[in-house]
Order: structure tokens, then C-alpha cells, then sequence
């Protein structure tokens, strides 16, 4: 049932994913040309593509893509010689058409996000996926909004689904270490030699790479990284210092450290927006536990309603929001206008 | 024997029960029976609150005299296209409230004068019931080419039927802002939070409006024609509200050359037997309810 894994831990890049956030969904074909050709050539294994948002994520609410991600797709999927390429659906916003339209544009992993505690929305969209003939992963979000156990409970409902691989996914970059393993522990634990445990991190703490070591520790077999850390927040967990470590560590990954540090420094550099970086935004993000993409989202509507980022996130924090809901920005951010217009 | 019109409700769960109640204070309809297929809680409501019930089916329902003249379905898509030629047969007008999608898509708000005469209307998605009135209240004043909305609802109010195919309702919402809402083309989302106390139901209705036509004066009347739907609507969901008026940005190249409408919806409850906070659910049996008056009031005509 889960899929051979040649080396200690396998990193799937989602710098032409997480890092649509912060790009605000506009990558270009070159873009994804070029950055799919690095990583490939360092030995990149799994490379995701997709809007931010997952397929279908192209919208009002979170971004209409530059370019149509079909494209991007079909694209990477040309750039690559070894690597497989995944698409991120996030049940709710992409449809299993929209997962079939992937699949035939090149795509040959699907990863599906539910917020962590509403996995059996996913059962649809894995045995699709299943049928297909793709390799199946299950982002559980917001991590830190349950328990290990209930988390463990989640995941399980996504592997008796067909997923092989159930996700720690910390998308709030708010997991401290303790916490971090004590989830991933639970899902080891839960689903045994039935299917691998994967771990995707934001740097909003600077939790990422150090949260990435305890994972490979415990017997978390996929880790998720971006070049430059490119990703919504702060970023997610860069590959290229993934890759570093494990190589210091012992913890074999097959990649070639120098091929990625040249691929974050020549390829991605010089098309990023912004570097992420642990700005106060973004510390809020992990500090009060918010969606790390609601970041550019807060941005614009602070601007456009005159009320600071950081408050807006703290609210959304406060509110309970989950991934998706970045509409409630706005509605955030006037409710907040509103206060301060009445003193 | 009341001048009611009578009418029975199929599938005595938590909607079933939430229209019972619902129906009950309608001058126009009398519920007659609330059918099941076993023995459950709802049922035991229904006979509690002096409603004939049976656990025997609708085949118990047809073999009644008088038979009803409307069926309130409230089970699933495919126990409903089971059921929906024999009430036809029956010349029973069918309201559904499941997925089946049998008869035309309806919202009192916005179509259902034109749909007064058919055997089977649907009510489309609890998110539907919310954003398309604000989608045809914009459509009335200009052309929408892109309408999208988002809906946002409390885990505990998402049954298990919602969850395990959760693209029926993102596409048949889809559907129905463009067929019912009038926007060429439609996009749906819909969210689970499971956040404590829940949440209460929110919707958000974003309209492309064509950079060519937006000035004041066209925000101006979108506005007023926003505001104008949400109280039609309030006068069946007295919980249904605007959290702001509606927010207006100005053309821009990543939108198409189109300018945008957002609006921001909230729906509570009326706490009839639904909780208050499980406006998506509240709003379909509210919808039911307005839709049975009116063909109540139809029939009433014709006999």
C-alpha cells in the first residue's frame, strides 16, 4: 500500500505551491520551467505544483492565477526527468474534475488537504485519486488546532480512504517542538506499516528545519521544503537547508546539497517578491496560530481599510478561522476600521 | 376539516424536524404526516406533537385518503429520485431538500414565480439559498461575468451526506449562481470550521462587475438593490443580515478588467429544533417553507 521510499527520508518540494502564496499566484512557465530543472537535476524527487490554494484555488477569494496552472503543470511536467510532479486539492475549493484535469496534464501525486479535524470530507477525492493510479497524501491543517490523538483519529480516516501517506501539516507554523512530535509520534504510532507519516512546516517560529530533524528522528518519512524558503508567512522549511542538514546528520536524502543552493541562489532569487522572513506579521501568524497564507490577504486589506496587519491577524487567531476563510479578512478588517472610527 | 392545504414531510431527521416546526406556524399548510423508514427519535417528535407518523415509508404515505398535496422531501438524493415519480403519479407536488436535483432549481427570493406550476422543485444548497439572491440582485442591475461565493459553516452543522461528497455541493452551487443567480459564469467554496462555541453560518458573494460600466452610479444602485434582496429574504429567514454594506474595489488587470462587489452575509438560525448557529441548515427549511406557502396559495387558486 505505501510507496517504496529509496532513501532515509524523501523531500517533496513545494516551492511552485506554498510558494504561490507568497507570489501571489503569479508564477510564470519559465518560472516553473527553470525551478522545475534545478530541483529535478539535484535530485528532487516529488515537486508540487499547483495555485497556492490547491487545483481550482484560482478565485476572488485567494488569487487568480497568472498563468493557468494546467499549464504549469504540463509544463513541469515536461521540465522533469526523474522527479514526479504533485498537486495540492483542498476539498471544498478543487473538485475530483479538477483532479482528473490535473492528472491528465501530467500530475502523478495528489495531496489533499482537509483542516485537521474534518477528514472525512477527503474519502471522494482519495479513491479518485487511487483509481487513477496516483500516489495519495493527506495534509491534516492547522496541526496545532488538535490533539495528537484526535490528529492520530484523522489520519486514519484518510489511510482507510487510500491515502499513503497522512501529513503533520503546521500551516500556521505554530507547532514548538514537544508538540510537533508528540503528533507525529501518534501518527506513526496509528497507522504502523500501512502507510508513511509526512511533516510540512512553516518557519513562522523558526520551528521548520529544527521541527523537520525531530520528524526524521521518530520515523516521519516525507518532509516538505521550499527553495528560499519560499512559502506562504514566513515560509516553509528551505530544502536547500533540509538537504544540509540531513547531509551533516547522516539522514540520507539523495539530494545534492550544492545543485539546490544553487538552484534557491540562480533560480528562485531572482524571481522572488519578497524574501519570507520572520517579520512581526508573520510572528503573529505562528505566535496566535493563523493560516500562514492569510498573510498578503491581511496585508492588502489593512491597506485598503487603514487598520495594522498584525491586528487583523491576531483577530483571526482569536476567531478560530481555518484555511480557506480569507474572505473573513475583510470582515476582520472593517469590523476593526469600525472600533477605531468609534474610538 | 381545515382549508389548509395538507402536507407531509419525508425524512423525520433534524431538517424534517426543523420544518415540522416551521410549517406549524404557516397559516396556509397543515402537516399531515411525517414518514420514516424506522423507528426513530423523529418519528416519536412528530407523534409528541400530534402529527400521524409511520416508520412504514412513503408507500404508507401513498396508501393514506386523503393523500397530501405537497411532500416535503428531507432524505437523501437517491431515496428521493425513487420517490419522486410516484408522488408525481400521485399528483403530489414535490419540494426537495436533497441533492437529487430532479425539477428546477428554486429560491422564493428570485424564481420561484416561475416555477409555481412544476411537479418538483429543488432547493438547490444551503449556500445556494444564501449568495444566489445577492447574485441576482446584481444581476438585475448589470452584467456579472464572474460570480463566486464563499460559504463558511460550523463542522457540527455538516452532516455525514455533505461530507462524503462535498463537490456536490461546490458544483451544483456553482450551477445554480449562474442558471438561478444569473453571473455567466459561477464559482462555489464552501469551508468547515470547527471552532468552539460554532460558528455562526457566514457567506460571502464576490460579483466581477465590467470595468466599463463602474462608476458611482452603478455602485450605487448595486448597492441599493443588495440591500433591497436581503430584506426580501429576511422576510422568510429573519436571521439573514449583512455584516457590512456591500465593499466596492475599483477594475484592476488580475481581475480581467473588471471591478468587484463583495458582500458579507450572516445567517442565524430561528432555533426552531436546528441550533441557532446552523444558519445553513435553518435557511433550507426556511426556504422550504416559503416555497410550500406559495404553491399552498397556488393550489388554493386552482381549487
Amino acid at each position: 500500500m505505501r510507496p517504496t521510499i529509496a532513501h532515509d527520508v524523501r523531500i517533496t518540494d513545494t516551492t511552485l505551491r506554498d510558494g504561490s502564496h507568497a507570489q501571489a499566484h503569479q508564477f510564470t512557465e519559465q518560472q516553473v520551467r527553470d525551478t522545475v530543472r534545478a530541483l529535478d537535476r539535484a535530485g528532487v524527487e516529488v515537486i508540487e505544483v499547483s495555485h497556492g490554494d490547491g487545483i481550482g484555488g484560482s478565485s476572488f477569494n485567494y488569487g487568480f492565477s497568472h498563468t493557468d496552472e494546467l499549464r504549469l503543470i504540463a509544463a513541469a511536467r515536461e521540465e522533469a526527468r526523474s522527479a514526479r510532479i504533485a498537486v495540492l486539492l483542498v476539498p471544498g475549493i478543487g473538485t475530483v474534475d479538477d483532479l482528473r484535469r490535473a492528472h491528465d496534464a501530467g500530475a502523478e501525486v495528489v495531496r489533499v488537504a482537509t483542516h485537521c479535524t474534518e477528514a472525512d470530507v477527503s474519502p471522494q477525492h482519495f479513491g479518485v485519486a487511487r483509481d487513477l493510479g496516483m500516489e495519495t497524501v493527506g495534509f491534516l491543517m492547522m496541526a496545532h488546532r488538535t490533539s495528537p490523538e484526535d490528529l492520530a483519529k484523522q489520519a486514519r480516516i484518510m489511510v482507510d480512504a487510500g491515502c499513503q501517506c497522512p501529513y503533520v501539516t503546521d500551516s500556521a507554523g505554530a507547532l514548538l517542538m514537544h508538540e510537533a512530535r508528540a503528533r507525529f509520534e501518534a501518527l506513526v504510532a496509528e497507522v504502523g506499516d500501512e502507510a508513511w507519516v509526512g511533516y510540512h512546516g512553516h518557519q513562522n517560529l523558526s520551528f521548520g528545519v529544527a521541527n523537520s530533524v525531530i520528524a526524521a528522528e521518530v520515523g516521519v518519512k516525507e518532509i516538505d521544503g521550499s527553495l528560499c524558503a519560499l512559502g506562504a508567512g514566513s515560509g516553509n522549511s528551505p530544502t536547500e537547508v533540509l538537504a544540509a542538514v540531513f547531509d551533516r546528520l547522516g539522514v540520507s536524502t539523495g539530494l545534492d546539497v550544492m545543485a539546490l543552493l544553487d538552484a534557491a541562489e540562480d533560480v528562485v532569487r531572482p524571481y522572488l517578491h519578497r524574501w519570507p522572513k520572520m517579520d512581526r506579521n508573520a510572528i503573529v501568524q505562528g505566535w496566535a496560530g493563523v493560516y500562514s497564507s492569510f498573510l498578503l490577504h491581511a496585508e492588502h486589506a489593512a491597506e485598503r481599510y487603514k487598520v495594522p496587519t498584525h491586528e487583523i491577524l491576531r483577530r483571526c487567531g482569536e476567531l478560530g478561522l481555518v484555511g480557506g476563510q480569507e474572505d473573513m479578512i475583510i470582515d476582520v478588517a472593517l469590523e476593526l476600521a469600525r472600533r477605531r472610527e468609534e474610538g | 376539516m381545515s382549508d389548509k392545504v395538507p402536507a407531509a414531510i419525508v425524512g423525520p431527521g433534524n431538517i424534517g424536524t426543523d420544518l415540522l416546526a416551521k410549517l406549524a406556524r404557516t397559516s396556509t399548510i397543515e402537516v399531515t404526516a411525517m414518514v420514516g423508514v424506522v423507528e426513530s427519535p423523529g418519528l416519536d417528535r412528530a407523534r409528541a406533537a400530534g402529527i400521524p407518523a409511520s416508520a412504514d415509508g412513503v408507500d404508507w404515505l401513498l396508501a393514506q385518503d386523503p393523500l397530501p398535496r405537497i411532500v416535503f422531501e428531507a432524505t437523501s438524493a437517491r431515496a428521493h429520485a425513487a420517490h419522486a415519480p410516484r408522488y408525481e403519479e400521485a399528483g403530489i407536488r414535490a419540494v426537495d431538500l436533497t441533492p437529487a436535483h430532479l425539477g428546477p432549481m428554486v429560491c422564493p427570493a428570485v424564481n420561484m414565480p416561475d416555477h409555481l406550476d412544476a411537479p418538483n422543485v429543488n432547493l438547490i444548497t444551503c449556500g445556494g439559498q444564501a449568495t444566489i439572491p445577492v447574485v441576482a440582485a446584481v444581476s438585475g442591475v448589470v452584467d456579472v461575468p464572474y460570480a463566486e461565493i464563499v460559504a463558511s459553516a460550523a463542522s457540527r452543522s455538516a452532516g455525514p451526506g455533505t461530507r462524503a461528497n462535498i463537490d456536490e455541493f461546490t458544483q451544483t452551487t456553482a450551477r445554480a449562481v449562474e442558471e438561478v443567480g444569473g453571473a455567466a459564469r459561477g464559482k462555489a467554496i464552501i469551508i468547515l470550521n470547527p471552532v468552539e462555541p460554532p460558528m455562526i453560518m457566514r457567506d460571502t458573494v464576490y460579483c466581477a462587475i465590467p470595468g466599463d460600466v463602474y462608476d458611482e452610479e452603478t455602485t450605487g444602485a448595486i448597492a441599493a438593490a443588495v440591500h433591497a434582496m436581503v430584506a426580501r429574504v429576511q422576510e422568510y429567514v429573519p436571521g439573514y443580515t449583512l455584516r457590512a454594506d456591500p465593499q466596492f474595489d475599483p477594475p484592476r488587470p488580475e481581475w480581467g478588467g473588471n471591478g468587484r462587489v463583495a458582500s458579507f452575509l450572516e445567517v442565524r438560525g430561528a432555533g426552531d429544533f436546528l441550533p441557532e448557529y446552523a444558519g445553513n441548515l435553518d435557511i433550507m427549511t426556511a426556504a422550504a417553507t416559503r416555497v410550500g406557502e406559495l404553491i399552498a396559495a397556488e393550489l388554493g387558486v386552482a381549487a
